[in-house]
């Protein structure tokens, strides 16, 4: 097919927009069934201990109320189990509240109220009257973090503590090293959509309307938990508003739901509040972590020694890959990472935007900084110096890098030559100017996904997969990919995703969604168009008849020979003289043994310039450019988009976000988004996101690597090294808040 | 929420009537305060009396300066053209607070009303002595960094979260009070009171008082006057600092300033001794540094705050350059 007529690699509006702007596009809450009834949580004051007594009789008795869930009325749960292949930690058990008496961290939910409608349940939860012993629990994170441990040894999970080389003889030998601590505190998603279930029995068949980034993941999950065959039970989620990893695990608030609308004998809804997801959907876990690097006087990276001690609950080990960009970034001989987790009375932490990298990537890419100015080599050229051209872990080349292309057009578009180095010398009127910049890198993911291609005799196809859309524009890219495949018009194709019913997927997570649906979605399109090469090629009826594949092109639902393009067929015409309703394909797509041949990453370079008051220490950033390699990409609208909205939460996590526990009982002080930072309009300068192009001919079929992350991880650094730039203080705890930058 | 009654008032004596009847009855007026507070139970009328009909819309302009109807709106208050040429600071001081959509609703009377951020006062399962008095201080040894440093006591450190009564009292504000037995004025700066031994008392506001208006004196000066909002982002956030300043300029001395501060004080902070030590000083950098310790001298910093009292003296200083550069 000729270049110009494909749909992929082009800007294309989300189809699913109209929907959404109009109000159309019905999310988990808004599910409407009849005699539907609503669950509010109580949940725990106390950290730790156990509930003594629950008095529910007065919200038992308070108008419209069908019923009081608690751990002494609940129907009886299963226990459950991590579930391997899922987000899940690898070692533990999920919190399964109602289920006992213990209390494991604030805002633990206790009791489930149901009435017959919101108004009445939210009141009569205030009537709830809950009795604790509380314990001494864990809530401060340096307390906890002295008693740090190593992640208990899983099968499932590689240690992250690796060695390489010999780090000892070169911190012993390297005339030039930097040796600091970084932290970043909690963070919390506070996607716009808040989590909700709607769950509906029908004998012993359950449904389950759920903002979710993975069906399969809460089908799995609410077998296990209420001890019903995963056959029995439908999740549906069409649409998402935001889920940034929250919604990569079915958390309790889904099970209570369903055990609700089990004792009710109604469909039930329970919505979280905006303060109750500040503990019941995890968070990026707390960190602390020592970094040290070593070089040679010309900047040739000797030793690096990355040590994290991050949080967890008391009940699963949560850990991420804070340490593998440090593994896998830099072409450095001698490296050594150490993981300790700090168990806590908190809810188990999960996924957030960029998870572990970009926790990682703050401190590599400070100390990678601070290094440039110990040497008094410009940080673009202290990382080109030290550029890994192939994977310096596993010694495979890359199957496709473009680091070097992402540092030297993004500087150019910056205008970082006009940096002087020198801190604290650039102005601008009163203000102090700073130029800063940061690699970034995200692995590239792929999973076995499968979809479902329904050529149909009208001309038009229907593509289903089970997977989901928390905002990447996963509609539109894989109507796009479908109709390449298919050779029809993007108008002709239907996506259909979020619904169990559909063909198998993985989770929405780690931008591995192009890659592995798309990758489906193109073999089982490419498949029905193969299908109907061969009906026409074996019909003596058609204008193709006897044509081989090769000599056959297809476009705007038209099949026709490629040396002869008037002669030809439609489709639908071709579907009709078979009397066929349609052609329709199921595919499993996987990886292959790429993955064993090829590192897989991609890679991106971002450049900040911030404005920082000298008195007053109020950091703005001014404008952003960002770099980014990502192979193919489909649909370059909504990956600009996608760009700018993971650039904005790294910009988030430089200088506002923050979620502050109070450690006399571990209970959430700004559970709300007055008092929890994140950025508004007026925070968010001009931003420049742009992707260098990249052939990727090893990755997946469609040549697409995942780049959501790519344009958060990485932002939160680059930001740092501005205001170190601009004020010559090095704040390396974030966020980067107006205190921190005051010289008293 | 807790079940309430729900009446409206179209007269500020209806109002007031309906008000002094019933001792746990609440006036509801913008309701960007009051109906937040009601969701977390940390208010819970037994009845709303909705003031949003009494016709205390105006802003006039009268012989002693402008008259302001406690019902006029954040908003329309802020674009009003006498507020933004005779008290830019006020104009400066509402569109710094909140977001276009709560200005629209918020009111003058209510703003004068509003609640502290606390976050141990806004979640009721910490004890607080403004919510129980005597039951205790949370804020005391938790998470103190947005807390006062000026007006504190051992039983609250609650600060003040509003911007336009910062402006106001730089302003000498008058505000308008009707009650059962008639019409009342107390100076702004009167209005509010050091926490005592009960820190839910915040006013001199009476049960069964009504705010009507608030009258800005007329001077000349005020013009040249300035609000300076420091905070943690760009916007839809309260003051970490602020600063409202107004000079009166004479033959390059200071005749006349005002000096009030904000997101520091348990009540909208009048810097008295810093408008003394500016006044007969010449408009500079030294006099500017003197005032800004003048003002803080008083201060007294938590665990989590105690950089307030530098970036307020900074934020003073730069405030005061800003009105003495301004023409």
């Amino acid at each position: 097919m000729d270049r110009a007529e494909l749909a992929t690699g082009k800007p294309m509006d989300r189809v699913d927009g109209p929907l959404k702007v109009t109000g159309q596009a019905r999310y988990a809450a808004e599910a409407r069934l009849a005699n539907l009834c609503h669950a509010v949580l109580v949940t725990s004051t106390i950290a730790k201990g156990h509930i003594t007594e629950i008095d529910s009789a007065a919200a038992e008795k308070a108008p419209g109320v069908l019923a009081v869930l608690t751990h002494r009325n609940a129907p009886k749960q299963p226990p459950l189990e991590e579930i391997p292949g899922t987000p899940d930690p690898s070692v533990g058990k999920p919190l399964q509240p109602l289920r006992d008496a213990v209390i494991r961290h604030n805002g633990q939910p206790v009791a489930v109220v149901v009435a017959d409608t919101f108004e009445r349940a939210l009141q009569a939860a205030t009537l709830v009257q809950v009795s604790y012993r509380a314990e001494p629990a864990e809530t401060d994170f340096d307390d906890a973090a002295t008693k740090a441990a190593p992640p208990t040894a899983s099968k499932s999970k590689k240690s992250s503590d690796q060695s390489r080389g010999n780090p000892d003889k070169a911190f012993a030998e390297a005339p030039v090293q930097n040796h600091a601590t970084y932290s970043i505190p909690a963070e919390h998603h506070n996607a716009m959509e808040p989590h909700a279930t709607v769950a509906e029995w029908d004998g012993s068949k359950l449904t389950l309307y759920d903002k979710t980034q993975g069906v399969d993941v809460v089908r799995q999950h609410a077998a296990k938990a209420l001890g019903i065959p995963t056959e029995g039970i439908r999740v549906i989620s069409p649409f998402v508003g935001g889920g940034f990893g929250s919604g990569l695990r079915a958390w309790p608030h889904v099970f209570l739901a369903a055990l609700a609308a089990r004792v009710v004998r109604c469909p039930v809804k329970l919505v979280l509040t905006r303060g109750q997801m500040f503990t019941g959907t995890g968070f990026r876990p707390h960190a602390v972590q020592r970094v040290a690097v070593a070089a040679t006087r010309d900047g040739t990276l000797t030793g690096i020694r990355h040590d994290v001690t991050s949080q967890t609950s008391t009940y699963e080990e949560y850990t991420e890959s804070i340490l593998e960009p440090t593994l896998q970034l830099y072409a450095c001989p001698n490296i050594q990472t150490r993981y300790l987790l700090a168990r806590m009375n908190v809810n188990t932490p999960g996924s957030m935007r960029g998870p572990g990298e970009a926790t990682g990537i703050f401190a590599l890419e400070c100390a990678l900084d601070e290094l440039a100015v110990k040497l008094g080599i410009d940080p673009i050229e202290l990382r080109l110096r030290n550029h890994a051209d192939k994977d310096p872990q596993s010694g495979r080349p890359w199957s496709s890098k473009s680091l070097k292309e992402c540092y030297e057009q993004g500087a150019a578009r910056f205008g970082w030559s006009k940096r002087d180095p020198t801190p604290r010398s650039m102005h601008d009127g009163r203000l102090l100017v700073g130029y800063g910049m940061a690699s970034a890198t995200w692995p590239t993911h792929r999973r076995p996904a499968s979809a479902q291609v329904r050529l149909q005799a009208n001309g038009k196809a229907i593509v289903r997969s089970a997977t989901s859309d928390i905002g990447p524009g996963t509609y539109t890219s894989m109507t796009q990919i479908a109709a390449d495949a298919l050779g029809l018009p993007v108008s002709l194709v239907r996506f259909e995703l979020g619904d169990t019913r559909f063909p198998l997927a993985p989770v929405e997570g780690g931008s591995m969604t192009v890659a592995s649906v798309g990758s489906a979605v193109y073999e089982a399109a490419r498949a029905v168009h193969d299908e109907i090469l061969k009906l026409a090629s074996g019909d003596k009826d058609s204008p193709l008849h006897r044509a081989a594949a090769d000599q056959i092109g297809a476009a705007k639902g038209r099949l026709f020979l490629k040396a002869n393009e008037a002669r030809g067929e439609q489709i639908a015409d071709i579907l009709r003289r078979h009397s066929k309703d349609a052609v329709e394909i199921t595919r499993e797509a996987k990886p292959g043994p790429e993955a064993e041949q090829y590192a897989m990453r991609a890679f991106g370079a971002h450049f900040v310039e911030v404005r920082v008051d000298p008195d007053l220490g109020m950091v703005r950033v001014a404008r952003v450019v960002s770099a980014m390699a990502a192979g193919k990409i489909i649909n370059p609208k909504t990956a600009g988009s996608q760009a700018i909205g993971g650039i904005v939460g790294g910009l988030g996590m430089a200088l506002e976000e923050e979620t502050i526990h109070d450690p006399r009982n571990g209970r959430v002080v700004n559970a709300n988004l007055a008092d929890y930072h994140v950025p508004v309009n007026a925070d968010i300068p001009e931003i420049d996101a742009f992707f260098v192009d990249e052939r990727d001919d090893h990755v997946n079929p469609v040549g697409a690597k995942g780049m959501a992350e790519l344009a958060l991880v990485g932002v939160a650094p680059a930001v740092a090294n501005a205001v170190f730039h601009a004020t010559g203080k090095r704040v390396r705890d974030l966020p980067i808040t107006l205190d921190k930058l005051l010289e008293i | 929420m807790e079940l309430f009654t729900y009446d409206r008032a179209s007269e500020p004596a209806t109002a007031v009537k309906q008000l002094g009847g019933d001792a746990r009855a609440k006036l509801l007026a913008g309701g960007t305060n009051l109906l937040d507070h009601m969701k977390l139970l940390v208010e819970t009328p037994s009845r709303l009396i909705d003031i949003n009909p009494l016709p205390l819309t105006k802003i006039e302009l009268t012989d002693n300066g402008v008259r302001i109807g406690a019902m006029v709106r954040n908003s329309d208050l802020a674009y009003h053209q006498a507020i933004r040429e005779r008290y830019p600071v006020l104009s400066e001081a509402l569109l710094a607070g909140a977001t276009p959509q709560i200005r629209n609703m918020a009111t003058v009377g209510g703003n004068l009303l509003q609640r502290t951020r606390c976050p141990y006062f806004r979640d009721i399962t910490w004890s607080c002595n403004k919510r129980q008095p005597g039951a205790g201080c949370s804020a005391l040894d938790g998470f103190n960094r947005s807390h006062a440093i000026l007006g504190t006591s051992d039983k609250c450190i609650a600060t003040h979260p509003s911007d336009m009564c910062v402006a106001m009292t730089a302003l000498d504000a008058i505000i308008y009070i009707q009650g059962a037995r008639g019409e009342r004025t107390v100076p702004i700066n009167e209005f509010y009171i050091p926490y005592g031994e009960d820190p839910a008392k915040e006013s001199v506001l009476e049960r069964g008082e009504l705010i009507t208006a608030v009258e800005l004196p007329k001077r000349e000066w005020f013009r040249r006057s300035h609000y300076l909002k420091v905070r943690d982002r760009a916007s839809f956030e309260f003051a970490l600092v602020s600063v409202a300043a107004a000079l009166d300029v004479q033959n390059n001395k200071i005749a006349a300033a005002r000096l009030a501060l904000g997101g520091v004080g348990t009540k909208p902070w009048r810097a008295s001794e810093a408008e003394r030590a500016l006044v007969g000083a010449q408009p500079g950098q030294n006099a500017f540094v003197e005032a800004a310790k003048a003002a803080l001298q008083g201060a007294r910093p938590q665990k989590h705050n105690a950089f307030k009292v530098e970036l307020a003296k900074r934020a003073i200083v730069r405030t005061l350059t800003m009105v003495s550069e301004s023409t």
